[in-house]
């Protein structure tokens, strides 16, 4: 990558400025996370709220970081390391406003269930994922930052425990729900929370792609291996 | 892309002005029908480069030229070369419309007439047309062929200059700083006139623009300083360069 400063310092300022709003939507996209997840446990009815309430500031910053991607591309037409920068940062955006949706699902199943209480045996492996994840995203964000491809393959590579773990747990709750008639009031929501913490590991996955693009100005060539095997699991 | 042999090929040119070297070595292939976009900054080298390919530097005192230049199986720098028949064959479109002052007619016929290329009026009016149609200017002056040219507009007479060049069946083009002098409107009409000529021609153009480069080339090289930086395909030059240098150029950074 170069790193020197272009001759227009107004582009290096609308670059710069760029970034610092990605940087703030992956920061908040990682509170909506960690937010979401948390409250299965501290079942603190206001948090959710908020969580809802805040996924609009995530839509507000993604409709601002679309006009100045549209800008920068308009008035200072980037080429090569920089035209990918600007391209990039349009995908990332849309891929972190998806998180900040799944997060406001996985808030307002907590709102449905918040009343029943939680006999599953699940939650732990559910946090363990929602670590996972985080960590994911977390290492992501920064390696977006510094477009470290190497970090990206790791993050890559770590979204298949992440699918593995999914497997486990839809298994389980399945049997759980099939022992227990009580849990068919929770289970469906917890499935889906799962299922959406999957999904915001590919979405963290598809991103780290974006940064390998970023640094090597070509897509890793490598079919992802996926783990995920609940769409197959059967009752038995 | 690499189906033919190359139209062009320079192996180690090395220009010097009064001993000061202008060019290093340049090796470079270009195919037939294809546009090849000269970039880099000024003094880099690109003109002195494309000047080479017709011998327009054998004009400039103290300019000595070595190494190996082909045009197909001619050997540019062969002694016993006629410049002047190489010169038909390899057209140049400048900077600066530069048109003769006389009509628009005379003009294109210019070069027909003094290599002889028409046995009759009829045959010369053929040749003024044909070349008026191709550089795209013949529906906008076909009824008024006796005017002076120097009262056309400049995107036209940049117009009539390719006609000129192109009225001795040429089978090269170069093209050094074609639109600059050219508003948006008329550069754009030059533009799609290169991607149409491409067809008939093999097109190697020297521009400061670099979107010009982009839109109009199928290869791009980068100069700098007397080099030949990078020369590839103009998609992965844009896109993803391999060397730092072009990268550094393209994307408006401090070399």
């Amino acid at each position: 990558m170069v790193e020197k400063q272009h001759i227009v310092t107004a582009f290096d300022e609308d670059l710069a400025t760029l970034n610092d709003m990605m940087a703030r939507m992956g920061a908040l996209a990682e509170s909506q996370l960690f937010a979401s997840t948390e409250a299965l446990i501290t079942r603190n009815p206001s948090n959710l709220d908020d969580i809802i309430k805040r996924d609009k500031e995530l839509d507000d910053l993604e409709a601002l970081l679309n006009e100045k991607v549209i800008e920068i591309i308009a008035l200072r037409a980037p080429r090569a390391a920089d035209l990918r920068r600007v391209i990039v940062a349009l995908k990332v955006v849309s891929t972190l406003e998806r998180i900040g949706d799944l997060a406001k699902n996985i808030a307002k199943r907590n709102k449905v269930i918040l009343d029943t209480p939680l006999k599953t045996q699940m939650l732990p492996s559910i946090r363990t994922m929602t670590s996972m994840v985080l960590k994911m995203l977390n290492q992501t964000l920064d390696a977006y930052a510094e477009v470290d491809a190497v970090t990206a393959l790791d993050v890559m590579e770590a979204d298949i425990e992440v699918d593995k773990l999914n497997t486990v747990v839809f298994q389980s709750l399945i049997e759980e729900m099939s022992d227990d008639q009580e849990q068919l009031k929770i289970g469906p929501h917890l499935l889906f929370v799962a299922k959406n913490i999957e999904r915001i590991g590919d979405h963290i996955t598809g991103i780290a792609e974006q940064i390998y693009f970023l640094h090597h100005g070509e897509m890793p060539d490598q079919d992802r291996p996926k783990a995920d095997g609940s769409s197959t699991i059967a009752l038995s | 892309m690499m189906l033919s042999t190359p139209k062009i090929k320079s192996s180690g040119i090395i220009v010097e002005y009064d001993g000061k070297r202008a060019l290093h070595g340049i090796d470079l292939d270009i195919y037939p029908n294809e546009v090849a976009a000269l970039i880099g900054p000024s003094g880099c080298g690109k003109s002195t480069f494309l000047r080479c390919i017709n011998r327009m530097n054998d004009v400039i005192d103290n300019c000595k030229v070595s190494g190996r230049l082909m045009i197909d199986d001619t050997d540019v720098y062969d002694p016993e070369i006629d410049v002047v028949e190489l010169r038909a064959r390899v057209g140049m479109v400048f900077q600066k419309p530069n048109p003769f002052p006389k009509s628009i007619y005379d003009n294109v016929a210019y070069g027909p007439r003094i290599h002889g290329l028409t046995e009759n009026k009829d045959d010369m009016d053929r040749i003024v047309k044909k070349s008026l149609k191709r550089a795209g200017l013949w529906d906008e002056v076909s009824e008024r062929l006796d005017d002076k040219a120097l009262g056309l507009s400049g995107g036209q007479q940049q117009r009539l200059c390719i006609a000129r060049a192109i009225a001795v069946n040429p089978d090269i083009l170069l093209m050094d700083e074609p639109c600059s002098a050219l508003d948006p409107i008329a550069t754009s009409i030059i533009e799609e006139l290169i991607n149409e000529l491409r067809e008939r021609f093999t097109i190697v153009i020297v521009t400061h623009s670099m979107q010009q480069a982009a839109r109009v080339s199928q290869k791009t090289g980068y100069f700098h300083l007397g080099n030949v930086i990078e020369f590839g395909e103009t998609n992965d030059i844009f896109t993803r360069p391999q060397n730092e240098q072009t990268e550094a150029y393209i994307s408006g950074r401090i070399g």
